[in-house]
């Protein structure tokens, strides 16, 4: 493998981690904050990819071309979503076992999918990069990297420092960190839990929208795209630790570089190198690398 | 004398029983086909159930040993004859557990959220070895064109390429996949596994090594699903990496909760409720052309399940039992604030 081969690898693994972070980060909340297992959060990152397919048409009609723009609406349009299925179907979840949780959100999912097919059809559809990301940067003589994938870095970072800011510096973020450690306390000391679960289950629909949109122009749009990404990301928040965002973000670039590798290195044994990551860090650590903080 | 719902189980089962022999009489080939495979399903679910219900360790990855039989049984039988069946099955049975002994050893290291997810990795990357690999054909799997044979002494007492033969096959391993966990989780060491699932701490205080009791379960249930697989690959004669995929760990654990977890005849009911739901809602001749979108009906009775009948099916008697001495309690209450 020579520099120029390497360097795009890198920068491969880097964008993959980065992109699972955002969706991983969404789920790791969830998990650590509402302790709720939500198999249906691989339909949300699937539901942003159709929208970034379907409301460019819109967009477009409406208000001309705009990529950022079809991103900010479609962003809207899942956090009222993520808003409304949380008072609908997640509000009564918290108190039931992990048993029920697995089996609703497993409903969930096939009507997700029977929707996606009776509103989209079932076909793979292509979703083109704005103009002004379109073009490639050459590495070598014959290497070039598109200059897309740097934005998808590039947005998956920003969200990442916006989340940071928000959990450490805000009053929102602190009541989110306090409603991790405990429960009772927060609700005891006068703050509105519901509320705030709401809120935190808007958010992570919200960023596992942004991920599927961003991703669809170089991922196409696909039928049962969320169920992989879905897998991926439970590996994620594993080997991370539970409700740790911190733990998912080294443990999405560790995912990525890992996934990135193996295709490259063993192409035969590329799926399995991922579960044997996440089997021997559990082996070494059975809650994960960190834990919830 | 009083209906007493505790005498349901045991009622239920014979009825089942006796339904499910008189069935072939009764009905059409393909209802017989489609019931040889729910009744498979039903072992499956049956050997999570023990984990489940009996133990309380939820499986997400329980496939991998249902896929892990289907694939040995298919690999190692020979090519142009029919295998023995005793020993083929055997085979099967005894990959499987091993398996489970391998996995088993490392996840049970493992409680909670973390159990289920690991089960989960665990049974993805069997899958992703039989997809990826040549071993078993990758994605296109592999065949098992003969099917098996029991010959005593030069006599064939029955012929498993009779549909009705199989199915009945079938039906006695149910039953005796049925009796024997009946009777295991009464023994001392069900007990043991039902105080596991209730407070493992003070079981290991007890003085139980709660780790090799769990690793026992484990392998058990592992073994049991490697029934299940075996029938599998004999009854269709063909074996994939779906076998093994996280929708098919999905569907076995739909089956367990939707019958109701903690109760053995509820995952036979779970089986049977699931497929036939499934049967239903994609036949064209009740649910017209929305019958393609089955999956929506699906999904949504699912979430329906959940909210309304938390012990599941089964769990029902169970509820008006609850509702019935509540009410009793609150009229004697109010019965004593008269006087």
């Amino acid at each position: 493998m020579d520099l120029a081969t390497f360097l795009i690898q890198c920068l491969n693994a880097i964008q993959y981690g980065l992109l699972l972070f955002l969706v991983a980060s969404g789920l790791t909340l969830i998990f650590g904050i509402m302790g709720v297992i939500n198999l249906a959060h691989g339909s949300f990152y699937m539901m942003g990819a159709y929208f970034a397919y379907g409301l460019a048409p819109f967009v477009a009609a409406w208000f001309g071309e705009s990529f950022v723009l079809t991103l900010v609406l479609g962003l809207a349009l899942a956090v009222l979503i993520g808003y409304a299925l949380e008072w609908a179907f997640f509000s009564f979840l918290y108190r039931r076992e992990h048993l029920q949780q697995v089996l609703m959100t497993y409903g969930l999912i096939l009507v997700f999918e029977e929707l996606r097919s009776i509103l989209a059809g079932n076909d793979v559809h292509g979703v083109n990069a704005p103009a002004w990301l379109a073009g490639s940067i050459p590495l070598s003589d014959l290497m070039t990297y598109p200059v897309y994938r740097l934005f998808i870095s590039a947005v998956c970072v920003a969200t990442g420092l916006v989340l940071y800011v928000v959990i450490r510096q805000t009053r929102l973020g602190m009541m989110i960190r306090a409603g991790a450690s405990n429960r009772e306390m927060v609700q005891s000391l006068g703050i509105n839990i519901r509320l705030l679960y709401r809120i935190v289950f808007a958010a992570g629909v919200g960023l596992a929208a942004l991920a599927g949109m961003i991703a669809a122009p170089v991922s196409t749009v696909y039928p049962n795209m969320g169920s992989q990404v879905l897998i991926i990301c439970f590996v994620v928040v594993v080997i991370g630790g539970i409700g740790s965002i911190r733990g998912a973000l080294v443990a999405s670039l560790l995912v990525g570089i890992v996934d990135t590798f193996g295709k490259v290195l063993f192409p035969e044994g590329a799926g399995v190198v991922v579960y044997l990551l996440m089997a021997v860090i559990l082996l070494w650590r059975p809650e994960g690398l960190f834990r919830s903080g | 004398m009083r209906f007493r719902f505790a005498r349901l189980p045991m009622a239920f089962a014979l009825f089942a029983l006796v339904a499910l022999a008189a069935l072939p009489w009764l009905a059409t080939p393909y209802m017989v086909d489609l019931t040889t495979k729910i009744m498979i399903m039903a072992i499956f679910a049956l050997s999570l159930e023990l984990l489940v219900g009996g133990t309380g360790l939820v499986s997400f990855g329980h496939a991998a040993y249902f896929g892990v039989a289907a694939y040995a049984a298919a690999l190692l039988a020979p090519k142009y004859d029919a295998a023995s069946l005793p020993l083929l099955f055997a085979i099967a049975v005894l990959a499987a557990g091993a398996y489970a002994l391998v996995v088993g050893a490392l996840v049970l290291r493992t409680r909670g959220i973390y159990f289920i997810m690991v089960t989960l990795a665990f049974a993805q990357m069997a899958y992703y070895i039989f997809h990826d690999t040549k071993v078993g054909g990758g994605s296109d799997g592999v065949y098992l064109n003969i099917k098996p044979e029991l010959t005593i002494l030069g006599w064939k007492p029955f012929n498993l390429d009779n549909g009705l033969h199989f199915y009945f096959f079938t039906l006695v391993l149910l039953a005796a996949v049925f009796v024997f966990l009946t009777l295991l989780l009464r023994s001392r060491f069900g007990c043991a596994l039902a105080g596991i699932r209730v407070n493992e701490t003070r079981m290991r205080a007890a003085g139980f090594p709660t780790y090799s009791y769990k690793l026992a379960a484990f392998v058990l249930a592992g073994m049991l699903a490697g029934v299940a697989g075996f029938l599998f690959a004999a009854k269709d004669g063909f074996v994939n990496p779906e076998l093994l995929s996280w929708h098919q760990s999905g569907a076995v654990l739909l089956m367990v909760i939707l019958g109701g977890a903690g109760r053995l005849h509820g995952a036979v009911v779970g089986a049977f409720a699931l497929t036939l739901l499934q049967e239903a809602f994609a036949s064209e001749a009740i649910f017209g052309s929305f019958a393609k979108h089955w999956q929506l009906l699906l999904g949504a009775t699912i979430i329906l399940a959940v909210a309304l009948l938390p012990e599941g099916l089964t769990g029902v008697a169970d509820e008006i039992r609850a509702w019935r001495l509540r009410r009793r309690d609150a009229g004697q209450s109010a019965g004593a604030t008269d006087a």
